[in-house]
């Protein structure tokens, strides 16, 4: 896959550096951005944020290395980000974790990201979502889900087509 | 000493205000502020500065003076007081009337910590001594303890203070986080990122210091990885620096590594020859065989650094190739012998049909003693300028160490080279028969194999063969500047004088040697026998160097005007 910047994100990332004193200082947010739009953050990626930025890629590749919600590879099509703070860890998120990755074939031991062969279910723990009452909380792509149980997960993972 | 030659090490610093602080019960006047290590603007000065004035080691790793500070490897941790305040914003004074002292409660960062007038810096308490033990014992989680096969073994910052602060065994049950070993860095370096202390002062070096922004830490926690950017090699001409300011053994020399036992090494004080700028070296041998050479600090002409082409420039010295026979012809003599002969031969020279080509990589005193058989025979001298494109950091556009030199003494006109045609014209013509070379190939410089061989007499000192040493009809073999001791003039002026590390190879001599008896048998003139005489001969006798002594070069050497 060619990486090419549509002019329109572009342009919205150019406007973006004008907000900051010094152009490194948008550096996450070109980061975001690009993997909004891209699904992860590619070589290509860093190298041409860095271009953009007049810095040299290890400062990029640095910041990516840095932050877990950086991806290198792509995820799945459907993203399960369970969250294991304190609320939901003591309210089953472990379990919740494991349930998923046992029907999906996945490591859940592994490190970061976990992603099907097939590349459509990823699944991930994630820092707290703010829903400390309702644990154990996740999030499918952009969807919320509260007080999930095996059952409501199995119901979740029907739902993604 | 005249006036004008200055032995300065460091410009004079701008008159500033001192301050007095106490290192350890000892009171130190400081100045108050400090060239910064890049800019040279004043910045507050630190309690490190002021430790290392007093002459008080605090040990560190991440701080370094030519460095900006980024206060990460926290050994340099020390308490501190400052001069109590009452209520009334006046100092507390104590009964026997000296200022009470407010200790901190806690301690600080030596190396990012400005002083203040009265501080008290306390380096030697318990408590120092528990924060260092403890830094270091973290230090040492993650770190492999491979000093057996470890390059740094014997100039190990870790080792050194392991010594004053460690334990005698590890605490840590725990698993050390794995990171990858023996990682290419660059075409001239190796990194073992199990053994990096994350100091950063590689990172800052290639940032700050050689304008390459290359290296950085990759990952989170105790995963950080120092890491150049993945598929991009690590290679600006000032790499193996950082290898020098690495205080553990994560960065190695690919020249270097395994190849000696840093303690084996005999350290000699030298000065490179690959330019003009003459970086101040120390030369590591054993057995007389060279096994590297590392910057020497000298503010007044290369800081701490050397350019990695420098570096590296010292393995035609050991060469297999060398000229190790004093020859006549294709026969080998000896010294008694070829000087007799040489010296019978310019006895009958004409005024005049004499030529010399003296290469601006021979010393000052070599070129001097040049200068006066030259001038014996009128003869018509030079030298062979070699102009490249410098760098803004320490490679000089000159590629000659002595060019300066080879102009006071006479040797090369102002603007070197301009002889050379002249020279090749007079032999072309037959007014000039007799051609004295001293270390370079003429042959490609404009005075070809035909006109060498239309030369009644060639003499010819070098130290490794070429197609003029082929054609001449006395060989003198050289040393090396590693062979010998002598002084350069650097491209600013810097006399700077270098010692002997390693022994000539075979029946060479250092050229002085020889040029001394040969210019008493030629001239009848009988100069000093030693370098220390001859040198402070030639200050005497050359304006330039304004009896300049060579006791007075000392390590850093000595600017005069050129």
């Amino acid at each position: 896959m060619s990486f090419t910047v549509p002019p329109q994100l572009e342009a919205e990332l150019n406007e973006l550096v004008t907000h900051y004193p010094q152009k490194r200082s948008a550096s996450l947010m070109f980061l975001h951005a690009l993997q909004e739009h891209f699904g992860y953050i590619s070589k290509e990626a860093i190298e041409w944020t860095a271009q953009k930025l007049e810095l040299q890629p290890i400062n990029i590749y640095e910041l990516v290395t840095f932050y877990p919600m950086f991806r290198q590879e792509p995820a799945g099509k459907y993203v399960l980000k369970v969250c294991r703070t304190l609320s939901c860890a003591l309210g089953g998120s472990h379990k919740l974790h494991e349930h998923f990755c046992q029907k999906l074939g996945l490591d859940s031991h592994g490190h970061g990201l976990q992603t099907t062969k097939d590349g459509k279910f990823s699944v991930e723990f994630v820092e707290c979502l703010a829903s400390c009452g309702t644990a154990p909380v996740m999030m499918c792509n952009e969807d919320f889900y509260e007080g999930v149980s095996n059952a409501k997960a199995d119901e979740i993972l029907g739902g993604c087509k | 000493m005249s006036a004008t030659p200055t032995t300065e090490t460091k410009p004079a610093p701008p008159a500033v205000e001192t301050i007095k602080v106490k290192v350890d019960g000892k009171e130190i006047a400081v100045p108050k502020t400090m060239p910064d290590p890049l800019t040279g603007k004043p910045v507050p000065t630190t309690m490190i500065q002021a430790c290392a004035l007093a002459t008080v080691d605090v040990p560190h790793y991440c701080y370094h003076p030519k460095l900006p500070v980024v206060g990460n490897c926290r050994m340099c941790l020390v308490e501190f007081g400052t001069p109590a305040m009452g209520p009334d914003r006046k100092p507390v004074i104590n009964p026997d009337g000296t200022p009470k002292i407010a200790k901190s409660p806690r301690p600080a960062i030596a190396c990012a910590t400005p002083i203040s007038p009265g501080m008290e810096i306390y380096t030697t308490t318990p408590g120092v001594k528990q924060m260092r033990e403890g830094v270091l014992e973290f230090l040492l989680i993650n770190h492999p303890l491979d000093c057996p096969i470890c390059d740094q073994a014997g100039e190990c910052k870790l080792q050194e203070y392991s010594v004053d602060y460690g334990q005698a065994t590890s605490r840590f049950v725990e698993e050390k986080v794995h990171k990858p070993k023996q990682v290419d860095l660059g075409p001239r370096i190796v990194l073992d990122d199990e053994r990096c202390i994350l100091c950063t002062r590689c990172i800052r070096f290639s940032k700050d210091i050689a304008g390459d922004d290359a290296l950085g830490i990759v990952n989170r926690g105790s995963y950080n990885t120092l890491s150049a950017y993945p598929g991009k090699a690590f290679d600006n001409n000032y790499t193996l620096n950082t290898v020098d300011i690495c205080p553990v053994g994560a960065l190695t020399s690919k020249d270097f590594r395994f190849k000696m036992r840093v303690w084996f090494l005999k350290e000699t004080k030298s000065v490179c020859t690959s330019c003009a700028t003459g970086c101040n070296i120390v030369i590591g041998s054993r057995e007389e065989k060279i096994y590297r050479y590392e910057p020497r600090e000298n503010d007044a002409v290369n800081s701490c650094w050397m350019c990695d082409t420098g570096r590296l420039n010292y393995k035609w010295i050991g060469s297999e190739n060398r000229l190790t026979e004093v020859r006549i012809g294709k026969e080998t003599t000896t010294w008694t012998n070829a000087l007799k002969e040489i010296s019978g031969k310019l006895a009958n020279v004409k005024a005049g049909s004499v030529a010399m080509v003296a290469s601006a990589r021979q010393t000052n005193e070599e070129l001097f003693l040049l200068a006066k058989l030259g001038k014996k025979f009128n003869a018509l001298t030079d030298s062979v300028p070699r102009m490249q494109e410098g760098d803004k950091l320490l490679v000089s556009a000159d590629r000659n160490p002595n060019s300066n030199g080879a102009k006071l003494t006479g040797i090369s006109p102002a603007q070197m080279g301009s002889n050379l045609p002249k020279i090749a014209e007079g032999i072309r013509n037959g007014s000039i028969k007799t051609l004295i070379v001293f270390g370079e190939d003429v042959t490609k410089h404009g005075i070809g194999a035909d006109l060498l061989g239309k030369l009644e007499t060639l003499i010819v000192s070098e130290i490794l063969p070429n197609k003029t040493t082929e054609l001449a009809h006395y060989i003198l073999p050289g040393c090396a500047h590693a062979e010998k001791r002598g002084s350069f003039v650097n491209g600013k002026g810097r006399v700077q004088r270098f010692l002997k590390a390693v022994e000539p190879k075979g029946d060479a001599r250092p050229e002085w040697e020889f040029l001394h008896e040969l210019v008493y048998q030629v001239t009848g003139q009988n100069g000093f026998a030693s370098i220390e005489g001859l040198f402070n001969q030639m200050a005497q006798e050359v304006p330039a160097f304004n009896g300049v002594t060579w006791a007075a070069l000392g390590d850093t050497g000595v600017t005069i005007q050129i």
